[in-house]
């Protein structure tokens, strides 16, 4: 079936760390309002829910994205389906 | 296998004489081994818990260690990263890499190193007297990281 943009497309989405502990929680999955089509407009959409989510994501925070276990831009697409983890700067090793 | 993410600790020597053992080619083996400490910016450090992205760090381990396949000529190379609760002198990550000679065994495993720790999703929260607290990332670890080049 061919997928129809008019519906609604529903994501993954998992935070890490200590962005996971402030937002509090691991995962949600997350129905896609037609205007947001990229990780940008999603953490934009995120940002609006207040508190934390305003505090955490907001512009310059060292906040790192990655979509379909892959480091992503602010200008990656979302597709339905997609996995898209919000996590603070690595400190493995 | 090439990577491995995993609760138990590793033996260093161990996986060195599987490698030496299995191709006659190689004549030098680097290894490093990172160890927890008992202080971290200033603060004693009881034990620290270290999080993952089960999935993605695999993934990234594997493609950092493409990137030191294809840049320097290597017969083997092996990563291990512990994760869960660990405590100072405790093993957390291991790199070996096996070649023709040193050169290029010492520079994949720094390599090897200064990617891991700045690409692979992996983080520390350490337990100290204040409190716990998550590990900050390192302006060092990206300028040493940056040194390798643009992939």
């Amino acid at each position: 079936m061919k997928p129809d943009d008019s519906r609604i497309a529903t994501i993954e989405v998992l935070y890490f760390a200590s962005l996971r502990e402030t937002l509090g929680r691991d995962r949600e999955r997350i129905e896609l309002p037609a205007r947001v089509g990229s990780v940008a407009e999603l953490t934009e959409w995120l940002r609006r829910r207040g508190g934390a989510w305003e505090r955490e994501l907001a512009a310059g925070r060292p906040v790192r994205i990655a979509v379909n276990q892959d480091m992503a831009e602010p200008a990656t697409p979302l597709q339905a389906g997609d996995e898209v983890a919000y996590f603070p700067p690595v400190t493995g090793g | 296998m090439t990577v491995r993410v995993q609760a138990g600790d590793f033996d260093a020597g161990a996986e060195m004489a599987r490698m030496r053992r299995g191709d006659p080619r190689i004549g030098a083996i680097a290894c490093f081994v990172g160890v927890v400490r008992d202080l971290n910016e200033g603060e004693s450090v009881a034990e620290m818990t270290l999080e993952h992205y089960p999935g993605m760090t695999e993934k990234a381990l594997e493609k950092i260690v493409s990137e030191a396949r294809s840049r320097w000529d290597l017969y083997d190379v092996l990563v291990v990263h512990r994760i869960g609760t660990l405590k100072p002198t405790d093993q957390i990550v291991l790199v070996v890499v096996a070649g023709a000679h040193r050169g290029e065994a010492f520079d994949a495993c720094e390599f090897l190193m200064d990617y891991l720790k700045t690409r692979a999703p992996f983080w520390k929260k350490e337990s100290t007297p204040a409190g716990s607290r998550w590990v900050e990332a390192r302006g060092s670890d990206d300028a040493a990281a940056g040194r390798w080049g643009r992939t």
